[in-house]
């Protein structure tokens, strides 16, 4: 294969080195003898505790990899794999370190951090095995930029068609296009929240009312079809509902794109955060630790 | 009527410094002008004139000293001409504007030129510098001349909101129309009913801009000018012959794009001789610059000299010359380094002439051409290990030394020693080689493993397959005894190919013999083989070409010369891609094999050039002893198994078209992105950017996708570069690794860029510098990684700009930076082998 993702680089091999740090951290959890229990303090404890901080170190400097781009320390794609496999393996690490001894204090705080970072890297994760495909197959061979020029040339005709109807008419469709909403704040990104308006006449007054997903436009548009004041009028009416459409069709492609575009890279400002907290939360384990030995 | 010792025609670079020259020797003389200067437009130096306003114009090659009256240093395009002019008026050229010559009639001593307003020069000598460019076809209608009609359209984001006529149906008019529509009212006028000299792009644009109304532009058709009026300062009334009869409109501008005048034709009705019909051959001329019509001398592009400063020496060198006095070229010293470590302690010019006299291939430069091969070549002296090697090492080193820092770019002999590699199998090396004395190994592996050696004595050349195919090299080049080497640069050679049949023909026979013995007779000698490859003809294909069709029947095989050879069959009524084939690889070896029958469909992907090989040639080749008939047939089998693998997946074949189609064909190193794992992230970009002086020359969403396989812009290094054609300071280069990058001695011309058929080179300016990672993290300065603030808008022309593309990362230890910082392993840079493997992958 020429291309591969994250978790087949070079057919696996950090999964296999996970594999066998895991199996070494449990065997050393394993000697832990019942006269000294299993415990943070041993040095079964220390050792595992050691490997899990370095760990969480190395884990941690992918960031700084991945913005030196002259690297000669491998591909970011390896690491990013690497990231992985040994970043899930660091749960198991703790889980051994920490021989189940929690409580609320700042040791289980790291602990719980860690998990937290972790689960969002498995977010991230899945988001990226499969969200690329769901994105092509929704632009379906577009890019972002030829949609929104596939919509601005809807617009385009959908104006001219709008002044060959009623005033209305015209005047409906002509707002509902300039008050289409695409996007947002980041929520309204992440769940597609449509604050799109449209002007309508109602007994000789203007008004501004919500045009989700251009559903009312449309079915305005096709209520008035059979309804129609001259028989002129159904061509242009017709020409009309069919390139508006059309015009919701990108739209919603466009939306769902900047939907899955967002969430590729939303989860990264929970993970990178609480990375940052579990080093902070990780030094005073240890500092904590050693102080009180 | 007066009778000019020198006219000089074009006050261009060349003529500009020929008639200051000229000038100055009539001022020491009492200062009666003997001189003149025709120039047909009303300004001198048209083409700079027409520069883009603020333009930086270069002054390359650096080490190369000006030899003229005229100043000329790198500068922006107003302060060069500007300093011209007052050299114009401090030596009192006797220049004359809007003398267009149209004909020269008479001999040396009397040559009567007539103008096209009717007059006549009478001049003893002519010197012609009208350049290559050409004078833009005119309107020819009464107002045509008006300032507001102009044939050149520079910067179409300098004109807003005007009223704009284009004439023209070509793709200058077409493109131009374009891009004056997203600011202006645009009308197109076409003489006829339909564009039909419009490359496809250019004409689909067209129509669909015509019928959008969106774009404020009209077309009419079948309509032409008859007459423009100047009403206003920026006003022009323009009077239209169209089909409704005469309508008057008024614009602000006119640009006519009507094509240009080549020089060629004006250049032949004088008597001067091209060597042939090649579009870019050029005029044969002796060591003073004299056309064979003799006092007819010619400077400049037209000479083959595309820079400034050496047409400006040219021009001061001419007139010199003109005046019995022979002086050495400016660029003599050039070549006192070059030789430097010859064996030989004669003069530059002796040493010239003889080096000459000793290969048959350059018997048939004049001594010009010969200089001029020389100047840009480099040379290569070989010893054996011992007192000599150390001795000659030292006095190199000390030439070296001696060099100060603006004479870096002047080469001086290099120095190798005996069963050095000159080059090696798989090296991509754009470079020939003459050997001037001694021998050069030759060490070729066969499929088997085998090694056959041969050896090339004085005389002889290689390289060229590399040269005429853009394959890397096949074999391995080891210097031998007492070897001296000229190794000359793609584009010189190429120029002398298509200037000179005789060398065309020459190089292109010992190509033909070196094929057939690789492919067919490995263990034969050349000598033997040569009479064979001159029965072989050399087919030439444009791209969609077909060679041969489906059921046809042809007992003959082909060898891909340079290009690629798609093959194709049809499959249930639809066409079915089975096979590329690539340089020097073969196709229809079946025919000679039992089946005549053509099961494929053979095409052209890009331009290319095949060897064609009938029975009869074939079969004298296979009956040498050493054929290797069993390689040969397990090669038809393999393809044939391949070809049947192909039939049964005709959607793996549609994805190989598309990649087809956008170049990979004659690709050596092509980024594809698997967009079902690109994520989005644009780091490949960034590290584009962070690795290149904070311009990424990749553009990643850009660029056509199929199914899953996303080609972004992003230069594909290709076999035969197309960026590599017409490089006036020769600023594009081949590393031996095959990456094409462009090094600092860009002059910012462009040519590059309108080369490239897949939009990868960009002009760009330099963007500002970069804190380092963490004073951008912690203390927020400047731009970060990826990030181009503040970074100048392409519209300001105060910036020099330079053509940027993709070096492949030539000089990153690591590789491509954009491949290696993609986090999830969508980008990817494959080679012609990865490729196949892609093909394959799809097969599955």
């Amino acid at each position: 294969m020429i291309h591969t993702g994250i978790l087949e680089y070079k057919k696996s091999r950090y999964f296999w080195w996970s594999l066998v740090l895991i199996i070494v951290c449990v065997m050393i959890y394993l000697t832990q003898s019942a006269d000294d229990p299993p415990n943070g303090g041993t040095w079964q404890g220390y050792t595992t505790g050691t490997i899990g901080a370095v760990l969480i170190v190395w884990l941690s400097l992918l960031g700084i990899r991945k913005r030196n781009y002259r690297s000669r320390s491998g591909t970011v794609a390896g690491w990013t794999s690497a990231h992985v496999y040994l970043g899930a393996s660091v749960v198991i690490i703790a889980t051994l370190h920490s021989a189940n001894q929690l409580g609320w204090n700042i040791h289980t705080l790291s602990y719980v951090l860690l998990l937290g970072v972790v689960l969002s890297g498995f977010v991230g994760l899945y988001y990226y095995l499969t969200l690329p495909q769901i994105a092509l197959k929704n632009r379906n061979g577009q890019t972002r930029d030829s949609l929104f020029a596939e919509l601005f040339e809807l617009d385009e005709q959908g104006k001219e068609i709008a002044t060959r109807c009623s005033s209305d008419i015209s005047l409906m469709a002509n707002s509902a296009i300039a008050r289409t909403s695409i996007g947002g704040g980041v929520l309204a990104q992440l769940l597609r929240s449509d604050n799109s308006k449209v002007k309508i006449e109602q007994d000789n007054n203007q008004l501004l009312v919500e045009n989700r997903d251009q559903a009312r436009v449309l079915q305005i548009i096709a209520n008035r079809i059979p309804d129609a004041a001259r028989q002129s009028e159904v061509g242009p009416l017709r020409e009309l509902l069919s390139v508006l459409s059309r015009r919701q069709a990108v739209i919603r492609r466009i939306v769902r794109d900047i939907q899955l575009q967002g969430m590729l890279r939303i989860w990264l400002y929970i993970h990178i955060p609480l990375t940052v907290a579990l080093l902070i939360a990780l030094t005073m384990h240890i500092i904590v630790t050693f102080l009180y030995w | 009527m007066q009778t000019y010792q020198i006219a000089i025609i074009g006050s261009g670079p060349a003529g500009i410094s020929a008639a200051a020259r000229a000038a100055a020797r009539d001022q020491e003389a009492g200062g009666e002008h003997t001189h003149i200067l025709l120039e047909s437009f009303d300004l001198h130096a048209k083409t700079i004139q027409q520069y883009q306003k603020g333009k930086l114009v270069m002054a390359e090659p650096g080490y190369l000293n000006l030899r003229s009256e005229c100043e000329f240093e790198e500068g922006k395009r107003e302060s060069i001409l500007g300093s011209w002019a007052d050299t114009i008026k401090r030596y009192n050229i006797n220049i004359r504007y809007g003398a267009e010559a149209v004909s020269i009639s008479g001999s040396q001593g009397d040559f009567e030129i007539k103008l096209a307003n009717g007059d006549a020069i009478r001049a003893i000598n002519i010197v012609l510098a009208i350049g290559v460019q050409g004078n833009p076809r005119r309107v020819g209608v009464p107002g045509s001349e008006d300032p507001l009609v102009q044939y050149q359209l520079d910067d179409p984001d300098e004109y807003n909101n005007e009223d704009i006529l284009v004439i023209g149906a070509g793709d200058a008019a077409i493109e131009n129309a374009l891009a004056l529509a997203d600011n202006n009212r645009v009308t197109l006028l076409n003489r006829k009913g339909e564009f039909s000299r419009a490359k496809e792009g250019n004409l689909n644009a067209i129509l669909a801009a015509i019928v959008n109304d969106g774009v404020t532009l009209k077309c009419l058709y079948s309509s032409s000018v008859k007459e423009m009026e100047n009403i206003s300062d920026d006003t022009l009334s323009v009077t239209l012959n169209t089909p409704d009869g005469e309508s008057t409109l008024c614009f602000n501008r006119v640009i006519a794009r009507l094509g240009a005048i080549a020089p060629r034709r004006f250049v032949e009705s004088l008597g001067i001789e091209f060597p042939n019909n090649n579009p870019e051959s050029l005029p044969e001329l002796d060591k003073f610059y004299q056309s064979n019509v003799a006092g007819i001398y010619i400077v400049g592009a037209l000479a083959g000299y595309p820079l400034i400063k050496q047409a400006m020496n040219q021009g001061y060198d001419v007139v010199e010359f003109i005046n019995g006095n022979d002086i050495a070229p400016a660029d003599q010293p050039l070549l006192e380094y070059r030789f430097s470590g010859l064996p030989f302690q004669l003069s530059v010019d002796e040493t010239a002439e003889r080096l000459r006299a000793r290969i048959p291939m350059f018997d048939q430069l004049n001594a010009l051409q010969f200089r001029e091969l020389l100047i840009e070549s480099s040379m290569t002296v070989t010893y054996p290990p011992g007192p000599e090697y150390t001795e000659l090492s030292q006095k190199l080193t000390t030439i070296e030394q001696g060099m100060d820092s603006s004479m870096s770019a002047i080469s001086i002999t290099a120095l190798r020693q005996e069963g050095d590699i000159i080059y090696d199998r798989g090296q991509f090396g754009t470079s020939f080689f003459t050997i001037l004395a001694g021998e050069v190994l030759i060490e070729s592996t066969l499929d088997d493993g085998e090694i056959v050696k041969a050896t090339l004595e004085r005389g002889e050349f290689f390289g060229e397959m590399s040269l005429l195919s853009g394959h890397p090299r096949l074999e391995r080049a080891i210097a031998g005894v007492g070897c001296i080497l000229i190794e000359t640069p793609r584009r010189t050679m190429l120029k002398l190919i298509s200037s000179n049949s005789a060398i065309a023909e020459g190089i292109s026979l010992v190509f033909t013999s070196r094929e057939l013995q690789r492919n067919f007779a490995p263990r034969t000698s050349l000598s033997q083989l040569r009479k064979l490859a001159g029965d072989i003809e050399s087919i030439q294909l444009k791209a969609g070409e077909v060679l041969y069709r489906e059921g046809d029947t042809e007992q003959v095989l082909y060898i891909v010369k340079s290009g690629g050879i798609t093959l194709s069959k049809v499959v249930d009524g639809s066409d079915i891609f089975v096979h590329q084939a690539r340089t020097s690889s073969t196709i229809g070896q079946l025919a000679l094999m039992g089946d005549t029958a053509r099961r494929e469909t053979a095409t052209a992907t890009v331009q290319s050039e095949v060897l064609r090989l009938d029975r009869e040639s074939f079969l004298a080749l296979v009956q040498s002893e050493d054929a290797p008939i069993e390689a040969l047939q397990r090669d038809v089998a393999d393809q044939i198994s391949s070809y049947t693998k192909m039939e049964v997946r005709p959607e793996a074949g549609k994805a190989i078209d598309f990649m087809l189609d956008e170049g990979l064909g004659e690709a050596t190193n092509a980024l594809i992105i698997d967009e079902s794992l690109c994520i989005g992230c644009d780091n490949c970009e960034k590290a584009c950017a962070e690795t290149h002086d904070g311009i990424s020359r990749l553009n990643r969403k850009e660029g056509p996708t199929f199914a899953n396989i996303h080609i972004p812009i992003s230069c594909r290094h290709c076999e035969q570069p197309h960026c590599m054609k017409d490089c006036p300071p020769n600023a594009i280069r081949r590393a031996d690794s095959g990456e094409v990058f462009i090094n600092g001695d860009c002059i910012g011309c462009g040519n590059c860029q309108t080369n490239c058929p897949y939009d990868v080179i960009r002009m760009t300016a330099e963007a500002p510098k970069k804190p380092g990672l963490f004073q951008w993290m912690l203390f927020a300065l400047g731009n970060g990684p990826g990030e181009s603030k503040g970074h100048a808008a392409s519209g300001d022309t105060n910036q020099v700009k330079k053509a940027t593309k993709c070096d492949a990362c030539v000089d990153l230890p690591a590789g491509p930076a954009c491949q290696n910082a993609c986090p999830t392993g969508a980008a990817y840079r494959v080679t012609p082998e990865q490729y196949l493997a892609l093909v394959e992958e799809k097969q599955r």
